[in-house]
């Protein structure tokens, strides 16, 4: 058991700021496009994380022309470059999938009030 | 060059590739396993290297066992097992193996005895489908037809209710992710037969 938690340990990556479900994010990607790698950056709603450890992911939603698009990123993974938190939301559950059967105005959360 | 070795499974995780994708693998503890006979042709019929693996107190074996690690100079082990290799030459009586033998992207086959599930019916054995459980129907979860009209008997071989797992499995082909000599640890991309804990063997792969 403690060797399986040192080598997750291992590969958690401490530049990981703290985000929740319901904060608004911009997600810098790193693909690799015809042999060249490029950072691309994919901004939506946390709607999710799931999972611990190195197996922990989080789901991003975003309106992309009117169609919803979620993606669903390993938190700790070497292709996200890094995490921007844009705004944090206030919400009182842990996954927001609620929000999928929503659009426009009723989709939106409230900002987080210090 | 053939080699191989014992180890223990200690789990499955995740880790990341070098492109960052996610790989699935199984640590398995792998040696140190102590060389505690040759067998040679001369003095036994065939060439084999017998191995040693997890040190244990003198208490924990009879009376012959100790004998026999005394007489070959090695610390009592749990384990003993033979791998008869193609060739023996460079393997001593007290050497010791170590994971060091594999190498990341190798391919290898591991060997293991798999998990018990007793006797089980047709369905968790071998995936047969169910009948409706409801709707006055009487079959559930049988066997079924056991042949054809046409075929008036049973064949051999027809897949029926038995023991299921707890047999000597061989997955191959699997690849080594990572090889890390402080632990003796091997990570293998996949699953391996068998609980946690358990003993398993690694070979390289006889489909490479």
């Amino acid at each position: 058991m403690e060797i399986l938690k040192s080598i997750e340990m291992m590969q958690l990556r401490q530049d990981i700021p703290n985000f929740r479900a319901g904060d608004t994010v911009k997600v810098h990607v790193k693909v690799v496009e015809g042999g060249k790698e490029r950072v691309q950056i994919f901004e939506g709603m946390v709607i999710s994380r799931h999972g611990g450890s190195v197996r922990e992911t989080f789901t991003v939603r975003r309106i992309s022309y009117g169609v919803g698009v979620e993606r669903i990123f390993p938190v700790h993974s070497p292709r996200i470059e890094r995490i921007e938190v844009m705004r944090r939301g206030r919400v009182r559950r842990a996954k927001l999938y609620y929000l999928k059967n929503l659009t426009g105005k009723a989709a939106r959360i409230r900002d987080l009030r210090k | 060059m053939q080699k191989a070795i014992l180890g223990k499974k200690i789990g499955m995780t995740q880790v990341f590739a070098a492109t960052g994708e996610v790989v699935p693998v199984t640590v398995i503890e792998a040696g140190p396993c102590v060389v505690t006979q040759v067998k040679t042709k001369e003095t036994d019929g065939y060439e084999a290297i017998q191995v040693a693996f997890l040190p244990v107190k003198e208490s924990a074996l009879n009376k012959p066992k100790k004998g026999h690690f005394a007489r070959a100079g090695v610390k009592p082990h749990r384990f003993l097992r033979e791998f008869r290799l193609e060739s023996i030459a460079e393997y001593k009586t007290g050497q010791v193996v170590l994971a060091t033998i594999f190498a990341p992207g190798e391919a290898v086959d591991v060997t293991g005895i798999s998990k018990g599930r007793g006797f089980a019916g047709v369905i968790q054995r071998w995936g047969f489908s169910r009948g409706p459980m409801t709707h006055g129907s009487k079959y559930h979860r049988g066997v079924g037809s056991l042949s054809s009209r046409a075929g008036a008997r049973t064949f051999p071989g027809r897949k029926l209710p038995g023991q299921y797992g707890r047999a000597r499995r061989t997955v191959q082909n699997l690849q080594v992710v990572r090889v890390d000599l402080e632990r003796n640890l091997v990570l293998v991309k996949g699953s391996v037969p068998g609980p946690k804990g358990c003993l398993v063997t690694i070979k390289n792969s006889v489909k490479a």
